[in-house]
């Protein structure tokens, strides 16, 4: 029974929130408290599903589940073997990503009872569990075009959501700048698959990695060309630096849970980025140079998101800027450890920049997601979004603002909350290649904290205003989900040593390790 | 040569989309250059797709004297096409409900009137 649930869990994962999605209407037209149950049903089977799956493949490696037949293969008359059908590939990274993006669903999902209300509530959890099955499918897919499918449903899916409520047509703005952005992004993967079809008539990742390491004399100029097209739309759609202007709109327009939700939206984005560049090409591309262009988008991302967010005085769109920096950290790690694959065997700080990095992208989404959501319940309260019309509300608000305060320890990489374990990780390991890069990254850190610091005194601190005399704590479940994310928090910030080794490490390896990768899905031929 | 001309027309109709999105102030015809990119980026699918004297794989409808499969294509790039043309239709209707609440709101589709969330 177990045995066939573990190997069928891939397929479940995606499909169980898919088929609910689309049956949601019809139960939201007979029963809204049965609606409310069956969404619940669906993120906790398919949360549970992940933590089965995620225990068997920490302990039995890499899974791959074929779609539609026993195996991947077709080999024609002239013995040919080539992997044809839809695969999903689960390894120890991937099984991360889909932990924090279920993880982070279900939170959202308790924090959205109490927050979204009123006509067309059934429609919001359609969108939000396509958005989630966009996101899973992006982590376990092992074949490009249904990355791009599934990268699709994900833009879509958030695009709507982001300007669910239509306010004065902000939202509207916001989601539009998001859709016509996603949409080229996602039309240039769609050339780069192209290319790389046209190049190598294959489009599964194991064997197009296959390919592209085991030639000799250099990479063709359209796979070259394929690369640049993958990581520049990927970088995009992870909120990179110089492509980052739709990330505080956005952020700053969704309703409270949704905006934590596109962060984890943006993480399996900076996953695709990573299997393009490690697994895909790996040492084949020049790493040293790209290596070096992750690290200066990483660093301008710091710069950048820490000074923007000096200046804004929208409340969420602030925790947006914030948003930029953090990932340019997880690019900054991500960057030095592709440099040092560059000179052949990974060195122990290139192995440590990544366990930052891989460890940093689980403690944004906390980290953010924990501010997005007091943020939330702070505007749902008191329809304020303006840091100088807020003040005094630690005085109504205890909880949120307590839980605020361990969301601004964390973001600023302060001990002991987890925002600190991973960040000395990256410190560390930078600090080898330049001490500079460490100054930087410190430097942006000390920031933060100071941009945290004002807002946590202008909204929770000082005198009760009369504007805001009548507000009271936020609803229940809200602090409940707020709570969740904080005890894991607290919980990675007290034990790091045990989070890198049992979650992070196998990541790192599979993420590094694309040898294995490629011969479990050639399977020996 | 001639085989080539696809390609060509492929990289011109994608550079009018570029040029459209980022030149254009209506938001109407940056709709418009969404669509043509898609048109361009399905062309670019459909060419690669392309065999000389190539058979459609469907075993009813060969030509009576070829052995099976014989010069039959495998139909991965036609398949993607239809795919993308399907998610192209669905981005471009969302695109444009967004474009007419806009408007509702607004009452402009100018971009650079558009501002109200950098006030």
């Amino acid at each position: 029974m177990i045995e066939t649930l573990v190997t069928h869990a891939p397929i479940l994962i995606i499909a169980a929130p898919l088929l609910v999605a689309f049956i949601l209407p019809l139960i939201d037209k007979v029963s809204k408290k049965g609606r409310n149950i069956l969404v619940l049903c669906a993120v906790v089977f398919t949360l549970v599903l992940v933590i089965i799956l995620y225990q068997d493949v920490i302990e039995n490696g890499m899974r791959i589940y074929t779609l539609g037949g026993e195996n991947a293969h077709v080999a024609l008359p002239s013995g040919y073997h080539v992997p044809v059908r839809i695969t999903l590939v689960i390894d120890a990274l991937s099984i991360f990503m889909v932990l924090i993006s279920s993880l982070i669903s279900f939170v959202g999902l308790l924090y959205s009872f109490a927050h979204v209300k009123g006509e067309g509530t059934g429609k919001f959890y359609t969108l939000f569990l396509l958005m989630l099955v966009g996101m899973l499918g992006m982590e376990m897919t092992g074949d490009l075009f249904n990355l791009f499918v599934f990268l699709e449903i994900l833009s879509i899916s958030s695009a709507a959501l982001i300007s669910f409520y239509i306010r004065k047509g902000q939202p509207i703005e916001a989601s539009i700048k998001f859709i016509i952005i996603s949409s080229l992004a996602a039309l240039f993967v769609l050339f780069a698959t192209g290319l790389l079809y046209g190049e190598y008539n294959l489009l599964n990742m194991g064997a197009l990695a296959n390919e592209i390491n085991s030639q000799t004399g250099g990479l063709t100029l359209l796979s070259q060309l394929a690369f640049i097209l993958l990581l520049a739309s990927f970088a995009l759609k992870a909120g990179s630096a110089p492509m980052h202007m739709w990330l505080p709109d956005s952020y700053g327009e969704a309703p409270g849970a949704i905006s934590m939700f596109l962060v984890a939206g943006t993480q399996a984005s900076l996953y695709a980025l990573l299997r393009v560049c490690f697994t895909i090409y790996n040492t084949a591309i020049d790493a040293s140079i790209i290596g070096g262009l992750l690290i200066i988008l990483g660093l301008v991302s710091i710069f950048i998101g820490v000074t923007m967010a000096l200046i804004q005085i929208d409340i969420k769109r602030l925790i947006g800027y914030a948003a930029v920096a953090e990932v340019g950290y997880i690019f900054l790690a991500v960057g030095v450890g592709f440099f040092e694959l560059a000179q052949g065997e990974l060195s122990a700080y290139g192995l440590k920049a990544l366990q930052g990095g891989i460890f940093h992208i689980f403690n944004d989404v906390l980290d953010i997601g924990l501010l997005f959501l007091v943020t939330g319940a702070v505007i749902y309260m008191t329809k304020e979004t303006n840091l100088n019309k807020l003040g005094g509300l630690a005085r109504s608000m205890k909880y949120s603002s307590f839980f605020f305060l361990i969301g601004l320890v964390a973001v600023a990489g302060l001990p002991p909350l987890n925002g600190f374990a991973s960040k000395i990780l990256i410190y560390e390991a930078i600090y080898k290649v330049s001490p500079l890069l460490s100054i930087i990254a410190i430097l942006a850190s000390i920031f933060m904290l100071a941009i945290f610091v004002k807002i946590f005194y202008s909204v929770f601190m000082g005198p009760k205003l009369s504007s805001l005399s009548d507000i009271s704590e936020a609803p229940k479940l809200m602090l409940a989900s707020m709570a969740i994310l904080s005890g894991i928090m607290i919980f990675f910030g007290l034990f790091p040593g045990y989070i890198v080794d049992n979650l992070v490490t196998p990541a790192v390896n599979a993420l590094v390790d694309n040898f294995t990768y490629i011969t479990t899905i050639m399977g020996g031929i | 040569m001639i085989y080539n001309l696809p390609f060509y027309a492929v990289i011109i109709i994608i550079a009018i989309g570029l040029y459209v999105i980022a030149f254009k102030r209506n938001l109407i015809k940056i709709a418009m250059g969404i669509t043509i990119i898609q048109s361009g980026v399905n062309l670019f699918l459909i060419t690669l797709g392309y065999r000389k004297d190539g058979l459609a794989p469907i075993y009813t409808h060969l030509p009576s004297q070829t052995s099976i499969p014989e010069g039959m294509v495998l139909p991965v790039p036609q398949a993607l096409t239809l795919t993308s043309i399907v998610i192209g239709v669905a981005v471009l209707a969302l695109i444009l409900s967004f474009i007419m609440a806009l408007y509702r709101e607004y009452g402009t589709l100018d971009t650079y009137k558009m501002r109200r969330l950098k006030e």
